[in-house]
């Protein structure tokens, strides 16, 4: 379904800050996967998920979804197969727009935008149950700014929004990182929901460990622009931190670098 | 100090603050939808009569003569916004460049820095001298105007570039192309501002190479004004859209009053420097020394 194929991107190349953020990584998902991904600060997680959503050109390497070759196509353009929730809970929203306007914006994603209505009356009753599904009673204030919500509100609307027109791939930049536990606990929760709901295939990026095990059926560890472990089925549902931790020493002959990581 | 003198100024000042308040509504969107400070206004002010004047004087009917001033500002904004996102160049840079070459443009279609369009000899839509009907006919304008803004801003496409100016990776991640949407909010809104520019220079008779001078700040002003005195009170986008005029007619107003009490006219481009440079900085001094007044963005 998703296909990388040896892509590599190096920050300011040639300059003293050269980062060689992505060295030639591979991965292959089949549909309805969902990943999860860790690795230490700067193993090059988001810069993964960022060339897969296109915010930038990748120097090597080729993307495809479904044998569509999205290596040349801009962000927008892989809007179209792409669901998106970022770390940052400001990011996924235009805060000075109304929820229900936010949410009319990405039913529309990957869609041509014409001199429609960019709401009607019908999709609107449609956003209320969505909402209401959440359980956060957001269903009420269809037409607050999302400005006025909290962070953990804020990113069960933009994961709500992220589903609402089926994405092929959904891609969850550490999600819940910027929020408290009890917050992050619940996103989580409506994290699975919308994924087993929609089969959706999902990689989502955790600097939590115990989490990356609960999640999905297949495990990624990242490090130093590399994929260093790939761990899926029987061998993922059994998987401890601990077991993690020690796999972790022997791929890379380090430490596990992340304080983060240790405090799940 | 005659009063008298003072209130027979006040007509004219509406007249010409609601002329500059379809000006204002350009800015408007681009610096508080688009949220760009685009510069190109100083320019398309004087294209937009320019072309009008120039058209009507060759005999060309007046609202052709309006409808190539607005295209022309469209031209305009392309240019900048072309100018910007293709090619990479600050906003606020690509505005003056683009301000920069009307200059020579404008020039050309001129002929000369100046020149005047009598009202006795062609069919003007509006004059000074014949003031409450030029405020009726903009102020019909402007009511429009606002009906079609507030018309577009609620499609799907007006709806992706409010996303752009509020958010611009959100925007991209719903999958909308933010250079195209960018490029289209500064063509709209220059197209305004010469529409703007071409109904001022019947209004007064005359199109001048520096009379775009300064409009950037003018506009501002108004947009600020509108917002602070009611902004609490207009919620609804049309409603700050007529706050936005409001705000041009007062700005006016206020200029004539204090060129009456006896400021010289020289010092006008200061004091209103003055003025917009204090209230720009009053949301940031705000969010550094009283924290609550941070969190508030009207
Ligand atoms: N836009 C950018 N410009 C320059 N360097 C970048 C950019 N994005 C990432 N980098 C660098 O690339 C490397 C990988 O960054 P990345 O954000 O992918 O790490 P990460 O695995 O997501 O880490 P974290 O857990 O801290 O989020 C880092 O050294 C980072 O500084
Ligand atoms: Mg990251």
């Amino acid at each position: 379904m998703l296909k990388l194929e040896k892509i590599s991107k190096t920050f300011n190349p040639g300059t003293i800050n050269e980062k060689k953020a992505l060295r030639g990584v591979s991965l292959t998902l089949e549909d309805g996967d969902f990943v999860t991904v860790i690795g230490g600060n700067g193993a090059g997680k988001s810069t993964l998920l960022n060339a897969v959503a296109g915010v930038w050109p990748i120097d090597e390497g080729t993307i495809l979804i479904d044998d569509i070759n999205l290596t040349p196509l801009p962000e927008h353009r892989r809007a179209r197969y792409i669901g998106r929730v970022f770390q940052d809970p400001m990011m996924g929203t235009a805060a000075d727009m109304w929820i229900e306007e936010n949410m009319a914006l990405s039913a529309r994603r990957g869609e041509r935008r014409t001199l429609k209505r960019g709401i009607t009356a019908a999709e609107r009753e449609g956003y209320r149950r969505a909402l209401a599904g959440l359980g956060l009673g957001l269903e009420d204030r269809m037409t607050s700014k999302v400005g006025l919500l909290s962070g953990g509100q804020r990113q069960a609307l933009t994961l709500l929004m992220a589903s609402l027109k089926r994405p092929r791939l959904l891609l969850l930049d550490e999600h819940t990182a910027a929020l408290d536990p009890k917050t992050a606990a619940k996103v989580l929760e409506a994290t699975d929901r919308i994924v087993s709901q929609g089969n959706l295939t999902t990689i989502m990026i955790t600097h939590n460990m115990k989490d990356a095990i609960a999640h999905g059926n297949r495990l990624i560890m990242m490090h130093e622009g590399q994929i260093i472990l790939d761990i899926r089925g029987e061998e993922k549902r059994r998987l401890t931190v601990d077991a993690l931790l020690r796999q972790f020493e022997r791929v890379s002959g380090e430490e596990f670098a992340s304080d983060q990581a240790l405090l799940s | 100090m005659n009063i008298t003198a003072l209130i027979n100024a006040l007509p004219g000042a509406c007249a010409q603050g609601l002329i500059w308040g379809i000006m204002a509504i350009g800015v408007y969107i681009t610096y508080k939808v688009l949220d760009i400070a685009d510069l190109t206004v100083d320019g398309t002010m004087c294209t937009g009569g320019a072309v009008c004047v120039m058209l009507m004087l060759g005999g060309v009917n007046v609202w052709v003569a309006l409808l190539c001033a607005f295209i022309a500002g469209m031209l305009a904004g392309f240019i900048t916004g072309i100018l910007h996102t293709v090619m990479g160049i600050p906003a606020i840079l690509a505005g003056i460049l683009t301000q920069l070459a009307l200059y020579s443009i404008n020039l050309r279609i001129l002929g000369s820095s100046n020149q005047a369009i009598s009202v006795r000899k062609y069919p003007l839509l509006l004059s000074l001298l014949r003031v409450p009907q030029a405020a009726l006919i903009t102020a019909l304008f402007i009511a429009a105007l606002i009906a079609a803004l507030y018309w577009f801003f609620g499609t799907e496409l007006g709806c992706s570039l409010r996303a752009t100016g509020c958010n611009m990776a959100m925007a991209r991640a719903q999958g909308i192309n933010t250079s195209f949407t960018r490029v289209l909010g500064l063509m709209l809104s220059n197209g305004i501002v010469a529409l703007s520019s071409a109904l001022f220079s019947q209004y007064q008779g005359f199109a001048d190479i520096n009379m775009g001078r300064g409009a950037i700040v003018i506009g501002l002003a108004a947009v600020i004004i509108g917002e602070v005195l009611f902004g609490r009170l207009f919620r609804n986008f049309a409603l700050r859209l007529v706050a936005v005029v409001l705000g041009a007619v007062l700005y006016y107003l206020v200029i004539q009053v204090v060129l009456w009490l006896g400021l010289n006219t020289d010092d006008l481009k200061l004091l209103t420097a003055l003025v917009v440079a204090v209230f720009l900085s009053v949301p940031h001094l705000k969010g550094r020394y009283f924290r609550k007044g941070a969190q508030t963005r009207a």
